[in-house]
């Protein structure tokens, strides 16, 4: 009898696995290498690129230079003012706009995520009830969400108008309309679909921790809120790392809501990166992946803090 | 009543306030809250009902007098999606058939792997799905340029295979952690007990496994339907014009404006476009839970 | 012919050795336990064995056949694990007959079989309930169930009875001898259990660190343990363990101020050795009034722990403690001066610096 050749031992699981294998080579190794190394050569669409393309197309930083140079991407008219009475820490345009973003949607939807979930966990009535109200948003399309908040955010007739008409004459809620306000708009939607997810997550972290904390906590007379803030906030970690990964991921990539509810307006005080890379893709290649570049650092940047965790539990166990 | 020496002081159950002001703050907070996650669904349903001078003139808070299904059969049937006026049905119909292929084939293929690597792991299998794994944080955007290459190299951008290859491999890292997670969480010994009764890859998978399964099939199944069905990216570069999903002709509608914004009509498509997965979200209610910490729970 | 056959067996997980070169002959019909803590590999012995575990080197023979590289299904074994392992979506019925029909066996011999195992285990009336409605004493005797119907001759247990409570462990441990005498298959048992070790098996292979430590029936592990670590880990409560010397041409044991006369011991030439290990289990010590030279140590009893018919004594011992076992109405009072007697013939001695025994 011979020896089984090692390649052939779990024959099948090899070849079911097979188009995950194809896609994780292909797909997102390749596809990702491909975006990041053709951003250093000027190619227009041509069907298939080639290694000599990229040879002969090669033009160092240029598309990054190009790019933080556009007003659409970056533009930061008070900042270079070092020292001067005209100093502003402003930016706008597509990468300052989704910072923006990523910092309304995690600071405003992980702290109300979890005071929602405290409170629920306060061993309340109707719990699947309020559960079921405030994820149901988190079920909906960004472009449900976008269009929806775009009729309530209209200036002529939503809640501005509506409120105004009541009486409240100064009421001012016309954020979409207004460039500096734009991507609280947004913001405001964006937490109103995320903020269930957030809340569920946490909620799970904290039915996760043992009880006899609480027990603990009780006979040695700690109160309730720092209990929560002391003792199971710290020993939510994980939870709160990985919440905030996923809350990252989800906001550096957004797209769809910005399209439904904003349109990139007025003019393009709501551009983000998503949207200025799909909209390049036909004029103006060599930006498209220069941008996607900068997201994909960008979000390896924000992972780092998950990776760390992985990679402690890993060194540790 | 009588006062036994020996009962001095507290005695018997604590005596209960009926409410105390701490439970008055968590219920006016948890209320609150739920006004303000309910408010949009409300202004959605009321608009739809209302004519298009009612809200031109009237009050967005307020309910009409005259409820109407006139803007439904019209988002329906006959709105306007730039040149033809079909109403949004033609897009209920292609998301139908990009979602029921998109579901079958990812969650076949993101099983069947979950299955490999929890149950039959080989030379770095572990490797890919690292990969996989922190593949899900690439920015999708990142790889839609190579992917429209490569569908147009396999002869197919531009249709509906296109769209379920692009869904199929965008669930893949999340699917196959949740499948993996689920198949390492059951009995090592129930596996070893079937390759001892001489059950093969298949066997087990058809005959032990997957009955067994069912529940982490059916979030499987909520996660796809829901994810694909709102759908906007993908469906507008893959799909071609002629199998745009709901979601792309829900935009194209609410921004084909022709003669005013018909606000009722816009609200009454995007109740119909948030149809479906609500609707799965309200039955299936658990599961849907179950799906989305799926992910944040990592095994 | 050996039945069962392990030669030079190694395996690694990487860098790691978790068997090392190991080598097990089981003859036809013979119990094996094996016994060892957790980690000691006995596990992992017999998922090789079962062919669910690749090694990295040697060979695994069952019934004179060569199966190192054969499928588990293809090596004439059935296995008993520890959590049962029962498909929750079949019936009784459907487990038991699973491996049979996957082999693509006739129906009514299948059937023939099922009824003749769930005869031999009184499983009849169970057939067609599904595992999730048995108790967990039902569950594990249609695990045995659907080992029986393969009707090989070797049997694989994994920790069988672990997750059962303690009154029907024992009860399935009696009727686990009950069916080996009736059915004189080759049986291999793992388990952290040394009672249930000692009271199944024809013997007893005590593991360690992927090596076996003593393979001998299981009076001869109780009482002539091989080394330091089988003695330590066979026998609740623990041996005694006095450290000493051996002086005068190995006929006495000297520790501090108190020498023990060594005629009669059974074991190997004593010789002079500096650094010795005295073993003694606790029911081989007796205590006494009076000292007898050269067969007792004088010790103050501290506290006695009552365990039903025993009673186990706690004393000091020139600043360390030692435990004997004594009936119940015979235990000394605390803070009481006494001697322990010491029966030489059952005691252990061994090297300090290989913890072999002598």
């Amino acid at each position: 009898m011979d020896r089984p050749n090692p390649l052939f031992r779990n024959l099948w699981s090899k070849i079911a696995a097979l188009p995950m294998m194809l896609i994780v080579l292909v797909v997102f190794v390749g596809g990702t290498a491909w975006t990041v190394l053709f951003s250093f050569t000027n190619i227009k669409i041509v069907p298939i690129f080639t290694p000599r393309e990229w040879v002969n197309g090669f033009i160092g930083l240029a598309n990054y230079q190009r790019l933080f140079n556009t007003d659409r991407w970056m533009n930061c008219p008070g900042l270079t003012h070092i020292g001067r009475s005209d100093w502003e820490p402003t930016c706008m345009g597509a990468l300052p706009n989704v910072v923006t973003y990523v910092i309304l949607a995690v600071v405003l939807s992980m702290s109300l995520g979890f005071v929602l979930a405290v409170l629920m966990d306060q061993k309340i009535r109707a719990e699947g009830l309020f559960r079921t109200i405030y994820l149901y948003p988190f079920a909906l399309s960004f472009i449900v969400t976008g269009h929806v908040w775009a009729w309530i955010m209209s200036p002529e007739y939503g809640l501005q108008a509506s409120v105004r008409a009541m009486g409240w004459t100064s009421f001012d809620f016309g954020w979409i309309a207004d460039r500096h306000m734009v991507m609280y708009a947004i913001a405001v939607a964006g937490i109103w679909q995320g903020t269930g997810l957030v809340m569920a997550l946490m909620l799970a972290g904290l039915r996760g921790i043992d009880e006899d904390i609480w027990k603990a906590a009780r006979v040695d007379g700690i109160p309730a809120w720092r209990t929560y803030l002391q003792i199971v906030l710290p020993m939510m970690k994980p939870v709160l790392v990985t919440t905030f990964v996923i809350v990252c991921s989800g906001a550096v990539r957004i797209y769809d809501l910005v399209v439904a509810l904003t349109d990139g307006g007025p003019g393009i005080s709501s551009d983000v990166p998503t949207r200025y890379v799909y909209t390049n893709f036909s004029a103006n290649l060599g930006q498209s992946l220069s941008a996607s570049t900068v997201m994909l650092v960008t979000m390896a940047v924000l992972l780092i803090p998950w990776i760390r965790m992985e990679f402690g539990k890993k060194s540790q166990g | 009543m009588a006062n036994s020496p020996l009962l001095d002081g507290p005695s018997g159950a604590r005596p209960q306030k009926f409410i105390t002001w701490q439970r008055f703050v968590v219920y006016g907070c948890l209320i609150g809250c739920a006004l303000f996650f309910l408010f949009p669904l409300y202004i959605m349903i009321i608009t739809s009902l209302k004519n298009i001078d009612e809200i031109r003139a009237g009050n967005i808070f307020v309910p009409t007098m005259h409820p109407t299904l006139d803007a439904w059969f019209k988002a329906w049937d006959s709105a306007c999606t730039g040149l033809y006026c079909e109403g949004i049905k033609v897009g209920f119909w292609n998301s139908i058939k990009i979602t029921v292929p998109s579901t079958i084939v990812s969650i076949l293929v993101a099983s069947l792997t979950g299955y490999s690597l929890a149950n039959w792991p080989f030379k770095f299998s572990e490797g890919f799905f690292s990969v996989l794994l922190l593949s899900s944080f690439i920015p999708y955007i990142v790889m839609v340029y190579p992917l429209v290459i490569i569908t147009r190299y396999m002869g197919i951008f531009s249709t509906l295979p296109a769209v379920v290859l692009v869904h199929t491999i965008f669930g893949l890292p999340l699917l196959t952690l949740l499948f993996r997670n689920y198949f390492a969480s059951l009995p090592g010994e129930l596996f070893k007990a079937a390759r001892v009764d001489g059950a093969g890859y298949w066997q087990i998978f058809f005959l032990v496994f997957a009955p067994m399964s069912m529940p982490i099939f059916t979030v499987a199944v909520i996660l796809q339907v829901t994810g694909i069905w709102n759908d906007f990216l993908f469906g507008v570069i893959y799909a071609g014009p002629t199998n745009y999903p709901m979601t792309v002709q829900l935009n194209n509608i609410v921004n084909s404006a022709t003669g005013g914004k018909a606000y009722n009509v816009d609200m009454a498509a995007t109740i119909l476009t948030g149809l479906v997965p609500l609707a799965i979200y309200f039955i299936s209610g658990k599961y849907f839970v179950r799906g989305i910490a799926a992910g944040a729970v990592k095994g | 012919m050996h039945s069962v056959s392990v030669k030079n067996l190694t395996l690694k997980f990487g860098a790691a050795e978790v068997l090392k070169n190991l080598n097990l002959d089981v003859s036809e019909g013979e119990f094996i336990v094996l016994l060892g803590p957790s980690g000691c590999g006995k596990s992992t012995l017999l998922n090789c064995l079962a062919g669910l575990l690749e090694l990295s080197e040697g060979q695994i023979w069952i019934k004179g056949k060569n199966v190192t590289w054969a499928e588990p299904s293809e090596r004439g074994i059935g296995m008993v694990f520890q959590s049962y392992a029962l498909y929750p979506q079949m019936t009784v019925r459907g487990n038991m007959s699973f491996g049979l029909k996957i082999a693509g066996m006739a129906k009514d011999e299948i059937e023939k079989r099922v009824q003749r195992a769930s005869e031999i285990l009184q499983i009849g009336p169970l057939l067609d309930r599904k595992p999730g409605a048995l108790s967990g004493g039902q569950r594990q005797r249609v695990a045995i169930g659907r080992a029986l119907v393969r009707e090989v001759d070797v049997f694989l247990f994994d920790e069988p009875l672990s997750n059962l409570d303690a009154k029907l462990r024992s009860e399935l441990r009696v009727e686990l001898k009950r069916l080996h005498n009736r059915l004189k298959n080759t049986m291999i048992y793992v388990t952290h259990d040394q009672i249930e070790a000692l009271t199944l098996a024809d013997r007893i292979a005590i593991m360690r660190g992927g090596i076996i430590q003593q393979l001998d029936e299981p009076h001869t592990i109780y009482n002539r343990p091989t080394n330091l670590f089988v003695a330590g880990f066979i026998g609740s409560p623990a041996m005694n363990f006095i450290k000493g010397a051996t002086v005068n041409g190995g006929k006495t044991f000297q520790f501090g101020d108190v020498a023990l006369d060594l005629a009669g011991y059974e074991g190997g030439a004593i010789l002079d050795r500096s650094k010795v290990i005295l073993g003694l289990r606790p029911e081989h010590l007796s205590i006494v009034e009076q000292a007898i030279p050269g067969q007792s140590i004088p010790a103050v009893v501290e506290i006695d722990e009552p365990m039903g018919a025993d009673s186990l004594v706690w004393l000091e011992v020139e600043g360390k403690q030692m435990s004997v076992r004594v009936p119940f109405e015979h235990r000394p009072q605390a803070g009481a001066k006494v001697h322990l007697k010491v029966d030489i013939a059952k005691a252990s001695l061994f090297d300090e610096t290989n913890e072999q025994r002598i």
